[in-house]
């Protein structure tokens, strides 16, 4: 399947990545307008690891046996058998956070902005054009593709 | 003490555009960009402000704007600004002001008082895109004549040759160490130098044993006054040696790496102790003559097997076209001459901007004496220190440089934006740092391709001008000064450059 890789060696912590996540869930993917204006504001999927000199970003893995799947239970969470995508289902949400406590890469988010909790997790960009996160990365730290060797 | 400096930059953040969302705050090694979560809000500490722009640049909403203080002294003709902010910051530290990149001084850019020909009625210009266009120069020594033997079809060439290095196009990346800049933007130099088929130099920090077997064929390795990293491996794996005896920058000067800039992998290739000082003296030591530049220039061809051509690097000065004949002489194959204008990691103020002469009248000087003495084709000229653009090289070569060095050219391909702090060692671009953090800034997939575009830039518009002027080679234009008109220049300044007036 495709996901996001990513390159430590050149990820410089700026954070960009996770800025742009939070625009690509906006309700109105205006930069500006999501973060200042819209309520609940837009929440990154995308986590930044900081050790300085080391920082990668951590998006989901999208696991081939994701513990998050396993642990979810109330369905919300599964495999999508097509893409290989690891899909949250918001619908079927009942924000336990079994997930986030099973995650081992600390992927998963817990939404406090919205009233009903509900995680977040990242979704690969669904419906739109290419991920933002990689998009967006200035310096190459996040690629896009089946196998590292072979990305965009 | 109290410091009586005004700030040098201001920091202007438009609120209505900030989203809080820390970028600056991350990518200023400086410091200037806080924020402030009780009030969530950011703040900025302009003093410490360089002016680098990077804040700017990665401002996802472009709400920075960083500019010039508008603060300003009493105005003054004699005492400016500059002068008042140096002086004061003399009466502070008692030092010797340092800086980086190159002289900022407004002294007369001859490249923009040169004007090219072009093609009209009498002569026909040449389409680059239709036809072919030869960029390919050899750097090295020539036959003092050619004797060819026919055998038939087949040609050969019974004089002896001397080895010669062909560079794809003439520009070729001048000699920033790796020390004075990250590993990430050394290899991006010499990334780029390979893939486009030029060379780049390894300045006097030696070369990476890791680099050399798939960048050694690229590189000009140099022997400078520290000696640094100089084994035979190191000699032999290169295209070309370079002797340095001096920088455009600060002629007459030496160098200083400080310890703390050398690291593990540093230290294995300058071949010093970790964390000690890499000083290179002023002069050579072993070179207070010709004679002794000889010495080195034959014990480094020695070493080599005759295989390599000799470069030896000077700065403009004075008598540069004098000193070029003797370095010639003492068998130089390669001459570099770096001007007024060249750049440095560090290096004091006063030097950098009082010492030496332009490049342009440099580079004349010197081709029109090698020519006057008939050894004009014993060396290849390579012309460096404020080579800006694609005509610069042009204008260059029409004054007689068989190639140019960019450095600050390529620096800014790869994002430098000429703060003059290299010498802090907190580069915010990754380009002159040690700093892990800020090193890994400059990827070097990205920062090669960037200097290839520039070099395939720069030579699709240098085909583009030798067309317009009739010329299929660049070879054509290696000092042909009929192509070069001046403009608003002195009788003495034209004379010099041995170019006519526009109009004559």
């Amino acid at each position: 399947m495709e996901r996001v890789f990513v390159k430590p060696e050149v990820c410089i912590g700026c954070h960009l990545c996770a800025v742009w996540c939070a625009v690509a869930h906006s309700r109105s993917k205006n930069i500006i307008k999501a973060f200042l204006y819209e309520e609940p504001r837009p929440l990154p999927r995308v986590i930044v690891e900081e050790r300085l000199p080391l920082t990668f970003a951590l998006p989901c893995r999208h696991c081939a046996e994701p513990d998050c799947v396993f642990a979810c239970i109330s369905g919300a969470l599964y495999k999508d058998r097509q893409t290989g995508r690891v899909v949250h289902d918001a619908s079927r949400c009942v924000g336990c956070c079994s997930c986030v406590m099973a995650c081992p890469y600390g992927c998963i988010i817990l939404n406090n902005e919205e009233e009903e909790k509900k995680v977040l997790k990242c979704d690969l960009c669904a419906g739109l054009e290419f991920p933002y996160c990689v998009r967006h990365c200035p310096n190459g730290a996040l690629v896009y593709g089946s196998t590292k060797g072979d990305c965009r | 003490m109290y410091s009586y400096l005004l700030p040098e930059f201001v920091v202007e953040r438009r609120e209505e555009r900030c989203i809080r969302c820390r970028v600056c705050e991350r990518q200023c090694a400086n410091g200037v960009h806080s924020y402030d979560a009780e009030r969530d809000q950011m703040w900025a500490a302009e003093q410490a402000c360089v002016g680098c722009q990077r804040c700017a640049v990665f401002c996802p909403t472009q709400a920075l704007t960083v500019r010039p203080h508008p603060a300003e002294y009493r105005p003054n003709s004699s005492w400016t600004r500059e002068k008042l902010q140096d002086l004061k910051k003399q009466a502070e530290t008692g030092g010797v002001i340092l800086t980086g990149s190159g002289n900022d001084k407004p002294y007369r850019i001859y490249w923009d008082h040169l004007v090219l020909n072009a093609s009209q009625v009498t002569n026909p210009s040449i389409d680059p895109l239709r036809e072919p266009m030869e960029l390919k120069t050899f750097l090295g020594r020539k036959p003092d004549t050619l004797k060819i033997v026919l055998h038939g079809e087949d040609v050969r060439i019974e004089s002896e040759l001397y080895p010669n290095i062909p560079v794809a196009t003439p520009i070729v990346f001048s000699a920033m160490s790796y020390g004075a800049i990250s590993y990430q933007a050394f290899k991006s130099l010499a990334m780029a130098a390979k893939e486009y088929g030029t060379l780049f130099n390894t300045g006097e920090g030696g070369l990476p044993a890791a680099m050399r077997q798939d960048y050694g064929k690229n590189a000009i390795v140099q022997c400078a006054s520290g000696r640094f990293g100089v084994d035979p491996e190191y000699l032999n794996c290169a295209a070309a040696i370079e002797i340095k005896i001096g920088q455009g920058a600060k002629p007459g000067i030496g160098g200083h790496l400080p310890g703390e800039k050398v690291s593990e992998n540093i230290s294995v290739t300058r071949m010093i102790p970790q964390g000690t000082d890499a000083l290179s003296p002023a002069p050579q030591h072993d070179i207070y003559s010709i004679e002794d530049l000889s010495m080195l220039i034959y014990a480094l061809k020695e070493a080599t097997n005759y295989e390599k051509p000799v470069s030896v690097k000077i700065a403009a000065v004075h008598n540069v076209a004098a000193i070029a004949s003797g370095m010639v002489r003492a068998g130089a194959d390669i001459i570099a001459i770096d001007g007024l204008r060249g750049g440095t990691g560090a290096a004091p103020k006063i030097i950098r901007d009082n010492v030496g002469i332009p490049i342009e009248l440099a580079l004349a000087a010197v081709d029109q004496r090698l020519r006057e003495e008939g050894i004009r084709h014993k060396c290849s000229i390579l012309a460096a220190g404020g080579i800006r653009c694609s005509a610069d090289v042009v204008k260059a070569v029409a004054l007689g440089a068989d190639a140019v060095y960019i450095g600050t050219s390529a620096l800014v391909a790869m994002g430098c934006t000429l703060c003059q702090k290299c010498y802090t060692g907190k580069c915010n671009w990754g380009i002159c740092t040690q700093d892990p953090y800020l090193a890994k800034r400059l990827n070097p997939e990205i920062a090669s391709q960037r200097l290839i575009n520039l070099l395939r830039g720069w030579s699709h518009e240098i085909k583009e001008m030798l067309g317009g002027m009739g010329i299929n080679a660049i070879e054509s234009l290696r000092g042909n000064r009929e192509h070069l008109r001046g403009v608003g220049l002195a009788e003495w300044e034209l004379n010099v450059l041995g170019v006519k007036g526009a109009g004559e």
